[in-house]
């Protein structure tokens, strides 16, 4: 038994590659949905952070810094094992969707927060003596610009949501990782372990790539 | 004649730092007047507190129009019928030349997109740069982005305009052409408080000059008067330092 049979076996690749499929398909679904939640949450607790009464930015605060300081792992698990007993019983999607959309929404908002206060006074001063509303002026004139100073970490943000989607294979969600350590168990054989990595890699290696370049070209235009 | 804006004992501190010490004015609807003064003498802190860029002492009063200048919607219609025009212009990077022209008359007056694009384009052929209606601001000079500013300003017709030091970033060769547009503007019939160092423009254009040091109005009048016979040793000294450098 050689190297390939055991790490690259090709008839085992190809019994388990529907399974590995599904959970490739439950993945992106379960990353998508975190993404794109975590992007309204963060969006929203940025705008209270900077613009609320300030009884809700303390309160913003105090969230933005519990969610980035609890391991996700650990808060998964609470969600999933401890919020029954409050006779609150999620799905492993919802679970792991929530988990993962409340500590991307702490670390977005702090992105988006970043990004704003970036821009210019002057930009603030001529939307209001435009007659721009603050609602008006940020829409139009302040988070099309700071949207774009961000969007290289907030890609970095979207890599981490998608690798840490792995984590729900511990609440029993039937994603890449745990359909792979299904089909190891069953084929008796690393290589679907190897395949899983492998396909991790072919979706994040471009977006980490991308944001590479995006990093150089805005630094190049800063200078 | 009825002051169009009218500013009672206007006072305005930075912690211990009196920046305004209650300042007077009254500017006729129609009148151009220019300040001038050393720099930190408080003139740009002046017309700021008029569209309440600066937020101002409780027991001071500024009027527009009759309007006072608070907060929520009548600060709302102050702002509307306030232009200002930037030192470092403040053109939205972001838009084309045109949209930032079209930008407030579409969100704050409803104006259809089509009708605020013909005004827009009507306006930068007023100011030169019609030819120009379709590139980002970083593709202009500093005299284009300044007029385009200006153009931007007036599109939402405000009866009073406020220059903020408008050609002090600009390089020398471009400072003409903003002043030509200010001044063009200034036969309109327009109301202008224009905060400047130039001491051509002020005494060509304006109806009045005011001149300001240490949070108050030192001496004010028409142009020849302030300008050529000051009265007061500290608008001499300050005059004498800007026309022999």
């Amino acid at each position: 038994m050689d190297l390939f049979d055991t790490f690259l076996n090709a008839e085992v690749m190809r019994r388990t590659f529907p399974m590995l499929m599904q959970g490739l398909w439950i993945t992106l679904q379960l990353g998508a949905a975190s993404i794109v939640a975590g992007l309204v949450l963060g969006l929203a607790l940025a705008m209270a952070r900077l613009y609320g009464p300030m009884p809700l930015r303390l309160l913003t605060r105090f969230y933005i810094d519990i969610f980035r300081s609890i391991p996700l792992l650990v808060l998964l698990i609470i969600v999933y094992y401890a919020l029954p007993f409050l006779g609150l019983r999620l799905s492993p999607f919802v679970s792991a969707m929530s988990a993962l959309t409340l500590v991307s929404g702490a670390y977005t908002a702090e992105i988006f927060r970043a990004g704003i206060e970036a821009i210019p006074k002057g930009q603030f001063e001529a939307s209001a003596a435009l007659g721009l509303s603050g609602r008006q002026a940020m829409a139009d004139v302040i988070l099309p610009q700071a949207v774009r100073i961000v969007i290289p970490p907030l890609t970095n943000n979207a890599i981490n949501v998608v690798k840490d989607t792995a984590l729900a294979s511990v609440v029993a969600m039937p994603d890449l990782l745990k359909q792979a350590t299904q089909a190891q168990a069953l084929a008796a054989n690393p290589t679907p372990l190897i395949v899983a990595a492998a396909i991790y890699i072919a979706f994040l290696w471009p977006l980490v790539a991308l944001v590479s370049r995006m990093e150089c070209r805005f630094a190049a235009r800063r200078r | 004649m009825a002051a169009f804006v009218s500013i009672r004992n206007l006072r305005k501190s930075y912690g211990s730092f009196e920046a305004l010490k209650g300042i007077d004015l009254d500017v006729a609807k129609g009148e151009v007047v220019c300040i001038i003064g050393p720099s930190g003498s408080g003139k740009s802190t002046l017309i700021r507190c008029i569209n309440k860029l600066e937020s101002f002492s409780s027991d001071s009063e500024i009027r527009v129009d009759g309007i006072p200048v608070a907060s929520g919607r009548a600060l709302a219609r102050v702002r509307a019928e306030v232009g200002m025009v930037f030192q470092s212009f403040n053109l939205f990077p972001h838009l084309t030349v045109r949209e930032n022209v079209m930008l407030a008359p579409r969100r704050v007056r409803n104006t259809p997109r089509a009708e605020a694009a013909r005004q827009a384009d009507r306006l930068l052929d007023r100011v030169g740069i019609g030819n120009q209606a379709q590139k980002y601001p970083d593709h202009l000079s500093g005299g284009q982005q300044q007029r385009v500013a200006i153009a931007r300003a007036l599109a939402m017709e405000p009866q009073v305009m406020l220059f903020d030091e408008p050609t002090s970033s600009l390089d020398p060769e471009m400072v003409g052409e903003v002043l030509d547009v200010m001044r063009d503007l200034a036969h309109t019939g327009v109301t202008m408080i224009v905060v400047t160092h130039e001491m051509g423009f002020a005494s060509q254009v304006a109806d009045r000059v005011i001149f300001m040091d240490a949070g108050l109005i030192v001496e004010q009048g028409p142009p020849d008067q302030v300008l050529s016979n000051p009265q007061e040793p500290r608008t001499r000294d300050f005059l004498g330092a800007v026309l022999n450098h």
